[in-house]
């Protein structure tokens, strides 16, 4: 009975969960000019509508440029503090570690704000420049966790043990430490790319008509059309993201990058 | 053939007229206040498996690390093979390793593990090619070439290990507790093929154990080390026999330790005094140490100690209550409370003194001096 009860409640909570993607997904499907669900019918016309409109072609663009760009830079700048927080004990160490963790903390609205005020004071408003660094900090946390995960895991002998067998440090750098690390860098950027081509809040702020991102064009779209396209874009972009998420964890072990699965 | 590792134990030591590989002179290392290696002197010749023993913290790992160049020493310097290393990066040094992790590289598969060294001293392809198959083969790896080191038991993991550590021909091979990870029975087994590798290698080792069996079954010699300084440095058997004091006599096998008594002689006949209980007579002649008038402490192997279970009474019998018994399979050890002693334990075949001497009741006990081991009683 209690087991029953349990079940339930799991399947409540798993329903809650999924249930406003599958929505989204259904209505993608309908063959009239609403958002209507259940669908009516099963149409593809929206998918090809999503695919032509020429602002969500831009955007799309601006989209990949930004990520691009963003995941990039953060890869570089969050490994090397990866690195630092790794190998050295400093004074304020800990302070440095709640700095990179701090854009999980604070309001994307803020940091976005923050950004558009900044933009404004050096005439970069609505910019790449400073989309991208908004997005850049916004997804740091997540390429200098999984880096610093991974260094982590790899076993202090294994350094000793190449230089016993007569790698020189940086033979131990190229040879040991870098092939170990690399997994958890391209998880990191992955994972760093998927949020920063979804991400609306700050980026509602940092861009213009022109420079505007996918989730900000549908958003701009959805204030004036109420048809499927958005729902089609919607789909498109979980499908994409899944794929890649799946080929990751196939090739680098996404979840062992992650620490999900430490072996 | 199969050598069994006793038989490895009694080898004589080679290495006399060749030299020495490994001199470690007056070596410290201090960490912070803390001493962790304290002015070790030691000459290990070439060809000599020597292990250093002790609890842990007792400066073996240390000392193994300033070998290998991990860790810098506070002062004194090594020397091998004639040449000082003492501030030799750990790169340039030679010297093979085999961790107790193993470390061994998981992006790599067995056959590029074992040709890491090689590869990085630059040797003609060809060269690194012969030479590990050359290690593959002796360390019995065909056909685990291309196995990912994750997917290998840990026997074979511990056997790439040594495989990458031998293939580069070092001037020492250093094992830093690698039987440790392994259960008892492959622990066995790979203490058996330790001893054959290095009967074939003939390569200088140094082992590093807290484990005594290992340490008496595998060594030329055997350092025991405690809190940082050097016990004793002797072959196995002279080790167990004669240990320089109360701290060998007890981490190396099992042993009793008798309460301060008196050297003395008395009608021609050596006896130890013990208060409380009398003369212990030594047979024939006394033990080694022995002087008149000389206060000592004597240590005893349990098989120096046995039961008389007739009850018989005589000049080195004394009586006791038995206190447990720990049955052991082969054997049983039996814990006795002699008056005016204190603990004994002896150990017989089988585990009919169960039956015989029941916990409670009283048990004589036959000791037998001539081996027993005479240190200071002030110590």
């Amino acid at each position: 009975m209690r087991s029953f009860a349990f079940w339930s409640l799991v399947v409540a909570l798993l329903t809650y969960m999924t249930l406003p993607t599958i929505v989204v997904l259904m209505t993608s499907v309908n063959p009239t000019e609403i958002l209507a669900f259940p669908p009516q019918g099963i149409s593809f016309d929206w998918y090809a509508k999503a695919v032509t409109y020429p602002d969500f072609q831009v955007a799309f663009r601006n989209g990949l440029i930004v990520t691009a760009c963003a995941s990039t830079l953060a890869l570089i700048v969050g490994s090397a503090f990866a690195w630092l927080i790794h190998h050295y004990e400093f004074r304020g160490r800990g302070l440095l570690e709640g700095v990179l963790w701090s854009p999980l903390i604070i309001p994307h609205f803020t940091l976005g704000f923050g950004f558009l005020l900044l933009g404004g004071a050096f005439r970069m408003q609505q910019g790449y420049v400073m989309i991208v660094l908004a997005h850049m900090v916004l997804v740091m946390p997540f390429v200098t966790r999984a880096v610093h995960v991974s260094l982590a895991n790899i076993d202090p002998a294994l350094a000793r043990a190449a230089a016993n067998l007569g790698a020189s440090p940086f033979q131990v750098l190229t040879r040991i430490t870098l092939p170990l690390v690399v997994p958890g860098m391209a998880g990191g950027w992955l994972i760093a790319a998927v949020l920063s081509l979804t991400e609306f809040t700050a980026s509602l702020y940092v861009t213009g008509s022109r420079t505007q991102t996918l989730p900000v064009a549908m958003y701009n779209y959805i204030r004036e059309y109420a048809d499927p396209t958005v729902s089609a874009v919607s789909a498109l972009l979980i499908i994409a993201t899944t794929l890649i998420m799946l080929v990751a964890d196939r090739t680098i072990g996404l979840r062992r990058v992650l620490a999900i699965d430490t072996h | 053939m199969t050598a069994t590792p006793t038989q490895e134990a009694s080898r004589p030591i080679p290495s006399q007229e060749a030299g020495s590989a490994v001199d470690i002179v007056r070596v410290r290392k201090d960490f912070g206040a803390a001493v962790g290696v304290a002015d070790v002197s030691l000459t290990i010749g070439k060809g000599e498996f020597v292990t250093l023993l002790g609890p842990s913290g007792c400066g073996k790992s240390t000392l193994l690390g300033m070998i290998a160049g991990f860790v810098t020493p506070t002062a004194g310097k090594i020397v091998v093979d004639g040449a000082d290393i003492t501030d030799l990066e750990p790169y340039r040094r030679d010297i093979g390793m085999v961790f107790q992790s193993y470390a061994l590289f998981p992006h790599m598969n067995v056959y590029d593990n074992i040709a890491f060294g090689l590869k990085m001293r630059k040797l003609p392809a060809a060269q690194i090619e012969a030479e590990v198959r050359r290690a593959i083969g002796m360390m019995k790896l065909d056909g685990f070439e291309n196995r990912r080191v994750r997917q290998l038991s840990g026997g074979q993991q511990q056997r790439v290990a040594l495989a990458r550590a031998i293939v580069i021909r070092p001037k020492v091979l250093l094992l830093d507790e690698p039987l440790s990870a392994l259960d008892k029975n492959l622990r066995a087994q790979m203490q058996v093929e330790l001893s054959e590798l290095h009967r074939k290698t003939g390569l200088t080792t140094i082992f590093v154990t807290h484990d005594q069996g290992e340490a008496l079954s595998l060594s030329d010699r055997i350092v025991v080390m405690n809190k940082g300084s050097v016990q004793q440095v002797a072959a196995p058997v002279e080790l167990y026999r004669r240990p320089a004091n109360g701290f060998v006599a007890s981490f190396i096998g099992e042993i009793n330790a008798l309460p301060p008594g008196r050297c003395e002689v008395n009608g021609g006949t050596a006896s130890l005094v013990l208060p409380g209980i009398g003369p212990l007579a030594f047979p024939v002649a006394p033990a080694t140490g022995f002087a008149p008038g000389r206060q000592v402490r004597a240590f005893l192997r349990l098989e120096h100690v046995r039961p008389v279970l007739g009850g018989e009474a005589g000049p080195n019998v004394v009586t006791g209550t038995v206190e447990a018994h720990i049955y052991q399979g082969s054997h049983t050890i039996t814990r006795v409370v002699v008056e005016g002693i204190g603990l004994i334990e002896t150990r017989v075949t089988g585990a009919d003194i169960v039956a015989a001497a029941p916990v409670g009741a009283s048990l004589a006990l036959a000791v037998d001096l001539s081996e027993a081991v005479l240190l200071d009683a002030a110590e």
